[in-house]
């Protein structure tokens, strides 16, 4: 059990695939303006991750390695036409919020990243915890930048005023920068600094470094 | 080995049977999803739209039934050019979309007049009508023009004298998340209450300005406040909203309204 506990646990912080591989970052951004469509994109992208990776993973001995990709590309799509038309029928009003980017899924890289990656090598459960663990991964780095994006964007979490907006009455003058693309940028970029700063090992050697000539070995 | 050395997954014929297996899997999977969905999701389409048309007309209450506070309001077929009503097409299985790309149904918009940037629009559109005890309350209708990413849908709800706005509100849209989609925001959109169409004449003189409206100008009572960081969005409104109250719009049909309502 410690093995799938590893695998599920371990793109939490340690290998999130966020702030540590670089993936996903486009819809980082383009979600999570609010909370209550960044959750909604979460479940959508985890639950997407979980499933191609058990169905890739079933299906790993039969799959010709010169169309591998594309078998992997039809098999997340229809995933994601599934979830898309689940969100359309019983989450209506926040799927307009987030119109194309549950599209996207089927070209986000973490999902084809752990399909090719572990679901092609490994057994049908470890995959669906892989797919799970990345999924939710994905979805701590989103919550994390929704929740500062709309508290300070717009003074609410879920919708419900937190803090009370200058145009309402209240103290708080509302951060437009928070409801831009490029606030989600400096968030993410914070907290990639901050976990590298608590786990050291994370920290990337530099690649190269640039030899200082000392005048001596000149002449 | 034996055993592997007898299944070649590279195989042609696998390949083939991969291929075509999946397709398969998935497009049935896919196509049952979607037509099982469908049915839900297009009445989550029509009741949100019932939905706009309530709240831009002041009926909706959080709790009731959509369909039922909704029959409260009279649908009607209005023919564009000469502004009179009409039975020719059913208000309830109308598509202004789909009948403005129809050579029969729709007409193309000379480009001088089209400052909604729509290109061509129906002959017919669907107006909404609100009475009260007394007599008709407001009348709700269609607009939707061309705002910065995407074709802005909504519903304009105009008072009896049929030149002041009651309210603006958009059903369908695509602008941007926290500056154009203001739009469709508290308290931006609450300002559309009371603004005045006309001055006189049959061009509409209502915008959305850059700025705030001051509160001394002559014409206050035409100028919106406008969106910052969303200036395209903001003239896409001012353009739709005058289209559709325009001669080439409503306007017809808003000038027989007012002498309507004055012969009652």
């Amino acid at each position: 059990m410690s093995e799938a506990r590893t695998i599920l646990i371990d793109p939490l912080i340690d290998n999130n695939p966020v702030t540590l591989q670089m993936l996903g970052i486009c819809s980082a951004l383009a979600v999570t303006t609010s909370l209550l469509p960044a959750l909604l994109m979460c479940l959508a992208l985890t639950s997407v991750a979980a499933l191609s990776g058990a169905a890739i993973s079933a299906l790993r001995h039969r799959i010709p390695n010169n169309i591998r990709i594309i078998v992997h590309m039809t098999i997340i799509a229809s995933l994601v036409i599934l979830v898309d038309q689940l969100l359309r029928a019983y989450a209506f009003e926040t799927s307009k919020q987030l119109s194309v980017f549950v599209g996207l899924i089927i070209t986000n890289c973490i999902v084809l990243g752990r399909a090719e990656a572990f679901a092609m090598k490994n057994g049908v459960v470890m995959s669906f915890l892989d797919g799970l663990g990345n999924g939710l991964g994905y979805s701590v780095i989103l919550i994390a930048v929704a929740t500062l994006r709309e508290l300070f964007g717009a003074g609410t979490l879920l919708g419900y005023p937190v803090l009370e907006l200058v145009s309402n009455g209240g103290w708080y003058e509302a951060n437009g920068l928070m409801l831009l693309p490029p606030s989600a940028f400096f968030i993410i970029g914070l907290l990639i600094w901050g976990i590298r700063t608590w786990r050291t090992q994370q920290v990337e050697k530099a690649d190269y470094q640039i030899h200082e000539v000392h005048r001596t070995e000149v002449y | 080995m034996s055993e592997k050395n007898k299944f070649d997954r590279d195989s042609i014929s696998n390949t083939l049977i991969v291929a075509i297996g999946l397709s398969l899997v998935c497009s049935v999977i896919v196509s049952s999803a979607a037509i099982v969905l469908k049915p839900i999701q297009e009445k989550n389409e029509e009741e949100f739209r019932q939905q706009i048309i309530l709240d831009v007309a002041g009926l909706m209450q959080p709790d009731g039934n959509i369909e039922d506070m909704f029959a409260a309001i009279e649908p009607r077929m209005v023919e564009l050019d000469t502004g009179e009503y009409s039975d020719a097409v059913d208000p309830a299985t109308f598509d202004a979309l789909m009948a403005a790309g129809d050579p029969q149904l729709g007409i193309a918009i000379p480009s001088d007049k089209d400052i909604a940037g729509i290109g061509r629009r129906a002959k017919y559109a669907p107006v909404y009508i609100v009475r009260d005890g007394t007599g008709i309350d407001q009348v709700i209708l269609p607009v939707y023009g061309k705002g910065l990413w995407s074709t802005m849908q909504g519903y304009l709800s105009i008072a009896p004298d049929g030149n002041t706005v009651r309210g603006l509100r958009f059903y369908a849209h695509a602008e941007t998340p926290g500056l154009g989609d203001q739009i469709d925001k508290e308290p931006w959109r609450a300002q559309w209450a009371g603004k005045v169409i006309y001055d006189g004449g049959d061009e509409p003189q209502i915008r959305v300005i850059k700025g705030v409206v001051p509160a001394a100008a002559p014409d206050a009572s035409h100028m919106i406040d406008g969106l910052s960081g969303a200036t395209l969005t903001a003239n896409g409104v001012t353009g739709l909203v005058r289209y559709w109250t325009g001669p080439h719009g409503f306007g017809p049909y808003l000038k027989n309204f007012r002498e309507d309502i004055a012969d009652e």
